[in-house]
């Protein structure tokens, strides 16, 4: 549950202490959810929690979590809020599905893109030349990406599957694996011995069965902050979404920098869709497969403090309580309650030192009340941990929003002076 | 006269717009659009289907009120969703465990329902003043919660009970029904689409007629005008949000009330985000609303017609979708020209220079 990163507020000039570069602490961050995860896993005797399989079905759930909130990142560092992530990944699952089935899953991503791509040039379409709202927006393009879809697939999928929410099979991308490491991590995992089984059983998940498009997005990621934050076209457009009428004046096509953020935002949430028809898990497009990811998507952006690397934690962390209870269910996921007693416990103790008694008092009485939630209860019900998440958001929101930075012109129409 | 272009030229440029887009569509899959309008215009004569539209209008109504009390002071309540469902369910157990005499059973089944989507609407709204969290992103979780907790609490250990294959609550017993008006063959019209109707009505006197729709408008045209006049902004979104809350708790009332008497499985989706489309279609206003739920009741349930000219109903949705997108975007662009028609006019009538092209 530590998978919180706390990326340095580059933008904010002098009077901060100077902090961790950004990877560091991702590296922290990183050891801190293992120690986390394996002394949970030790305590409560759920060796579940760090077994390889959880952490690969966690990865491959976190995909499309991810590339959604990298399409959120997109748009919203150039200051349009794209709530239509859920409608443009949906576009994407079809045109996956359509593609797919015939030529492969490359096309299928492809497509995928292309799909999403036309979902974000409607929004920009709307949002940017013509100023409507980025809300309605947003929610327009959910309802017009369901019904789109559905409609397609009634016209295209049923003649040859004989059911029209549901495409033919699509064929899935070979998972590549790191054969003779793998096999030793096995053993090791095997031994079930304190730590070294978890960290292997965690390494293992991350390096078996890997499929191209988890590589993919690891790039897309790694892509979308090295070109946001290391180019100069990545500095105009966070400045669209900073001030645009500065940007503007200082010759930014302000509008144009908008339109490129919202078609790449659409074509990422569309490969986020293709993400959940290529889950080996699935046989192709299903209709209501997304379920409100795109929204999970711009929650782990949110929870990331829109940064790349917070949002890897944020998929990451919402992935893992999907993946945990997909595979054991509500008496593993508990155990997930017990590793967040424990995090608040640590937390506690950071804020004892730090003197600030309030947040202190807070955070006893939150861990009271999991841990109250963790003696009594014996299994939490397979409806709610699906929801996890978007508790996990609002909580975050609620304790850390003052501290969470928006771009400061997101949401704000834009109209040439 | 720009009143009128100003409010009904854009729906039904959109509406127009919409149609033809699906008309297109239609032909580009083999379909003729012409006989699929009209198999959806002569539907409203057949069978329950007149019926179906009035009891639906009533819903999307109510939500669509919800939606708008919100919007008049630019919050954006996308929790509709959630709220109602929450309501649907506490507002459904609630009435199948306890036993009233006829008539306060039913009144105190809408109460609770009232106050359950409140309630539910409290948490992104304290959440909003006390943390400043934005309601958007906050709704749009509580509906998510929203699901789980229905779902857990329909569940045959908890409140529900297995009925085949479907799960239920308790049915709530004749005393808390709602009467309908039978009219034989092609249906019964819920007893609380009324509700629906005096919901606008008080929707409509508090908005133009009472100190707080005043300054809940106000809010809305200029948070930093109306903070000047003494309207405090955090009061102002605590009471819009539990009001929209509780309006959007009557939602699904008609319904189980009216017909279906418990809450079960097949309870209807969307009818939130539906809500936000008829809202913005009818510009927050009681009459524009009430249209806006017509068309949106009509597209529905006269799209069941499409099926047997073999043409995919989904086309419907699409048309929605359309509508919303293309209404907003009509509105706005009225709204640019008439502000340039205005600065040219008071440009005129101040003797000023003929302002520049592209001036606006």
């Amino acid at each position: 549950m530590t998978a919180l990163v706390e990326a340095p507020l580059t933008s904010i000039p002098p009077q901060r202490k100077k902090t961790l570069p950004g990877w560091a602490l991702g590296m922290i961050a990183m050891a801190g959810a293992i120690v986390l995860l394996s002394t949970t896993s030790y305590l409560t005797g759920v060796p579940q929690l760090t077994s390889s399989g959880t952490i690969q079905t966690a990865v491959r759930l976190a995909l499309p979590i991810l590339l959604a909130g990298l399409g959120g990142l997109w748009a919203e560092r150039a200051g349009v809020v794209n709530i239509g992530l859920e409608g443009m990944m949906i576009m994407g699952t079809w045109g996956a599905a359509w593609a797919g089935y015939q030529w492969g899953p490359w096309a299928a991503l492809i497509a995928a893109a292309v799909f999403g791509a036309l979902g974000g040039l409607l929004h920009a379409i709307a949002t940017v030349t013509f100023g409507v709202n980025h809300i309605v927006s947003g929610v327009a393009i959910n309802l017009l990406g369901a019904g789109l879809t559905k409609y397609l697939s009634t016209l295209i999928f049923f003649p040859i599957s004989h059911n029209p929410r549901e495409s033919p099979a699509v064929p899935k991308f070979d998972t590549y694996s790191a054969g003779g490491l793998s096999d030793w991590l096995k053993t090791l995992e095997d031994e079930q011995r304190v730590a070294i089984s978890d960290v292997a059983g965690i390494l293992r998940g991350l390096i078996t069965g890997v499929s191209p498009l988890t590589m993919l997005a690891i790039v897309f990621v790694i892509g979308s902050y090295l070109v946001l934050w290391r180019t100069r076209f990545g500095l105009r457009l966070r400045s669209c979404g900073e001030n645009p009428a500065a940007a503007e004046s200082l010759g930014v096509n302000v509008y144009l920098y908008k339109y490129a953020a919202v078609v790449m935002s659409g074509a990422l949430a569309g490969v986020g869709g293709a993400a959940l028809v290529l889950n080996p898990g699935n046989p192709g497009y299903l209709e209501g497969q997304t379920n409100g990811r795109g929204f999970i998507g711009l929650a782990a952006m949110i929870f990331g403090n829109w940064r790349p690397g917070g949002l890897l934690g944020g998929a990451a962390l919402f992935g893992y309580a999907d993946g945990l209870q997909l595979r054991s269910g509500g008496k593993t996921f508990l155990a997930l309650v017990y590793g967040a007693v424990l995090l608040l416990a640590v937390i506690v103790v950071w804020q004892l030192i730090r003197r600030r008694w309030f947040a202190a008092a807070a955070g006893i009485v939150a861990a009271g009340l999991l841990y109250g939630v963790y003696y009594t209860v014996d299994e939490v019900p397979s409806e709610l941990t699906a929801y996890a998440p978007h508790l996990v958001t609002l909580v975050v929101l609620a304790v850390a929003s003052q501290r969470l930075r928006m771009p400061a012109a997101d949401g704000v129409v834009y109209r040439r002076g | 006269m720009g009143k009128v272009r100003g409010n009904l030229l854009p729906p039904a440029l959109a509406i127009l717009f919409s149609a033809l887009l699906c008309g297109i569509a239609l032909v580009v899959s083999g379909a003729n659009p012409l006989t699929a309008f009209g198999a959806m215009v002569s539907q409203v004569g057949e069978g329950t289907t007149a019926v179906d539209i009035v009891n639906s209008t009533g819903v999307y109504y109510i939500a669509a009120l919800a939606v708008a009390i919100g919007f008049q002071m630019n919050l954006f309540n996308i929790g509709v969703e959630g709220q109602y469902r929450v309501a649907a369910v506490v507002a459904a157990v609630f009435g199948g465990s306890v036993a009233l005499p006829p008539g306060i059973h039913a009144l105190a089944i809408i109460l609770v329902a009232a106050v359950a989507g409140a309630l539910w609407a409290a948490i992104p709204a304290i959440l909003k003043v006390t943390r400043g969290v934005n309601e958007v992103i906050s709704t749009i979780m509580m509906n998510g919660l929203a699901l789980g907790l229905a779902a857990y609490l329909i569940r045959d250990d908890v409140f529900g009970e297995l009925r085949g294959n479907n799960i239920r609550t308790p049915e709530i017993p004749s005393s808390g029904w709602v009467p309908g008006i039978s009219l034989g063959g092609s249906g019964t019209i819920f007893g609380l689409v009324f509700l629906a109707a005096a919901l606008g009505i008080g929707y409509w006197v508090m908005m133009n007629r009472t100190r707080f729709g005043f300054e809940l408008r106000a809010s809305g045209e200029s948070s930093t005008a109306a903070a000047a006049g003494g309207v405090s902004a955090k009061k102002m979104v605590l009471v819009a949000m539990l009001l929209s809350g509780a309006i959007a708790g009557l939602v699904s009332m008609p319904e189980i009330l009216g017909r279906d008497h418990t809450y079960n499985l097949n309870f209807p989706a969307g009818i939130g985000f539906s809500g936000i489309a008829v809202a913005l279609l009818g510009r927050n206003h009681p009459g524009g609303i009430a249209f806006g739920a017509l068309l949106w009741a009509f597209l529905d349930k006269s799209g069941l017609a499409l099926d047997n000219v073999g043409v995919s109903r989904e086309i419907v949705t699409i048309m929605q979708g359309a509508i919303v997108l293309s209404v907003v975007v009509a509105y706005e662009v009225v709204r640019r020209y008439e502000l340039a028609a205005e600065q040219r006019r008071v440009g005129r009538q101040l003797g000023t220079v003929e302002p520049v092209g592209g001036a606006a």
